[in-house]
């Protein structure tokens, strides 16, 4: 190349003395952006006077894929979305389809469901707050949470046999029943659990560092909050009291007790107490969910669009030729569009589905908490400092595979 | 193969959910401003009202403070194909969610293909920045009045909008910095 590259104006010399402020890149290989997010920063001196967020490095056209893939094939693609909160994302999935088939999905089915989705949920916390403290400088802390993350994903590694990607719910119910000895197990888990709560805040809660690095940082307000899109604990840690399992309830979560906590104020500090009382009342569902397992079918009673069972298939002619069709050729959904709305660990997940009548969606759209939550870092980032930004980026809660889909 | 899927699909769930929005409400508004809704589809237990474009701006801001209503928060906006063959071929769909009262709402804008021109809700919400963005991005929807549209998600040099019906899923030409 002979001519000199042109340079964006942004990142051009200009020669002004008087002028302090400086554009600095933050990212994508920072270690504290979770994956793959950059920043564009204008600083002045150490004060950040404009944070540009910068996404789309790890755009993998998942929406444009769902397209191309049936129905079933779709639940796939969803477990690599937030990568943190899998069965979360199958499940927003998974009801958006059966609201279009209208299918009726059995108890025993649904309350495995909220047990896998607050277990979800705790791993998820889990590793936001191993990595916010890690990024603020507080490294026992991951070790404490990994530990207590692995647990739940053997839980989930003994139902369905992934762990990072379950793929567990599937339309009309789940993929197999519980194993043997799973209810033990879980049990075990969930005695243990309360615990490690109470171990996290008196390594954390109690530190004047991180109460110093956090509290009055980033701090946003709930009208603000609500302007910008936020949900979830982003959302409750500006106290605003507003989960969908309150307000649009599926899967039974209206039979259940539990809390939603809220913080009045909007910092970085509110939104980690959010989380931390988070963890022990998803803890409360799933000893309910647990305690109200009954015997029963987990799938929908509707051969057509649900896997037959694999013993009926070896002596019953029609499930065999009812897998063959499933798996062959799909399932027709009928013509029309859904919006579902869950509550996922990071806030309102929605799954927009457009169907045309064929076995794949004409349209599937991801409404991803991380995306909308991440478009208000400007408001919460400007005028800090710019070792705030971590501390910020963490209180957010982001997982670039969700936002970049 | 008489016992296809296809034969018999289950019908749909028609039923209103708890995420509904209360017939009274589409009611009263319709009677307000008959000029805004041009078509009230009520399926799966969803509402949704088609508006001519003009209006999406003032119905929006309309929805937000309405006592009524009080849909203040803009969930999501989505762009949706429905083929090149089809007109009006693009659709923009607009959730509205309630903070208090918790009922959903979907606003619709129909567009044609020579003309894909919608007056950005970003004065209303600004959450609506980075949704628009993404449209624009993938569908080539350009929203009017918008502060900052530009590509999100594809690089700046992108030729085309990917979720467009004809846009191909697979190409052979490696992606290269212009």
């Amino acid at each position: 190349m002979s001519s000199t590259p042109t340079l964006a104006p942004q990142f051009e010399v200009v020669d002004r003395p008087l002028d302090t402020q400086m554009t600095i890149s933050m990212g994508p290989q920072h270690p504290s952006t979770h994956g793959v997010l950059r920043l564009e920063l204008v600083l002045d001196g150490e004060m950040v006077v404009k944070a540009t967020p910068d996404i789309g490095y790890l755009h993998t056209g998942m929406e444009k894929l769902f397209e191309y893939k049936k129905y079933q094939q779709g639940i796939v693609i969803t477990d690599r979305m937030d990568y943190l909160n899998p069965l979360g994302n199958n499940l927003a999935y998974v009801m958006a389809g059966e609201r279009l088939l209208g299918l009726e999905i059995p108890e025993r089915a649904q309350t495995i469901r909220v047990l896998f989705c607050e277990l979800q949920r705790i791993a998820s916390h889990l590793v936001w707050l191993g990595t916010h403290a890690l990024d603020i400088g507080a490294m026992t802390v991951f070790f404490y949470c990994f530990r207590e993350r692995e647990k739940i994903l053997n839980l989930i590694e003994a139902a369905s046999g992934g762990r990072l990607t379950p793929s567990y719910f599937r339309i009309g119910g789940l993929m197999m029943d519980l194993p043997a000895g799973f209810e033990n197990r879980c049990k075990q888990f969930l005695d243990d659990f309360p615990r490690a709560v109470d171990e996290f805040h008196t390594l954390l809660s109690g530190n004047r560092i991180f109460q110093r690095r956090t509290q009055g940082i980033g701090q946003i307000s709930a009208e603000d909050a609500i302007d910008w899109g936020l949900s979830g604990p982003c959302l409750r840690g500006s106290g605003i009291n507003l989960d969908i399992r309150r307000a649009n309830p599926y899967c039974g979560y209206e039979n259940y007790d539990f809390e939603i906590p809220t913080e009045p104020d909007g910092d970085v500090w509110a939104r980690y107490m959010v989380r931390m009382r988070e963890m022990k009342e998803s803890h409360k569902i799933t000893v309910q969910a647990l305690g109200r397992l009954k015997p029963g079918p987990v799938k929908a009673d509707a051969p057509k669009v649900v896997l037959p069972d694999r013993e009926a298939m070896k002596s019953h002619m029609d499930a065999l030729i009812h897998h063959f069709l499933i798996v062959a050729e799909g399932f027709d959904v009928p013509a029309g569009e859904v919006y579902h709305p869950i509550e996922a660990s990071k806030g309102e997940l929605g799954v927009y589905i457009k169907s045309d009548g064929g076995p794949k969606p004409s349209r599937v759209h991801v409404r991803g908490p991380s995306f909308v939550n991440l478009s208000a870092l400007p408001v919460m980032a400007e005028g800090e400092m710019i070792a705030d930004i971590v501390a910020i980026i963490g209180s957010l809660d982001v997982v670039l595979g969700e936002i970049d889909r | 193969m008489q016992s296809g899927p296809e034969n018999n699909a289950p019908t749909p769930d028609t039923t209103a959910s708890s995420a509904n929005t209360p017939s009274p409400l589409v009611a009263a508004l319709q009677q307000e401003h008959p000029e805004w809704i041009s078509e009230v589809i009520v399926a799966f237990g969803e509402t949704t009202f088609v508006v001519p474009r003009e209006h999406i701006v003032d119905a929006c801001a309309f929805l937000k403070s309405w006592s009524e209503g009080r849909f203040d928060f803009l969930a999501d906006i989505c762009g949706a194909d429905r083929g090149p063959e089809e007109e009006p071929r693009f659709e923009v769909n607009y959730h509205l969610f309630s903070t208090t009262k918790f009922h959903r709402i979907r606003l619709k804008v129909l567009l044609n293909e020579e003309d894909t021109h919608v007056p950005s809700v970003t004065s209303v919400w600004r959450t609506a920045n980075w949704h628009e963005r993404e449209t624009f991005d993938l569908f080539g929807v350009i929203f009017d009045g918008h502060p900052d549209l530009r590509r999100i998600l594809l690089p700046d040099d992108w030729q085309g909008h990917a979720l467009r019906k004809d846009f191909p899923l697979r190409g052979y030409e490696p992606y290269s910095l212009k």
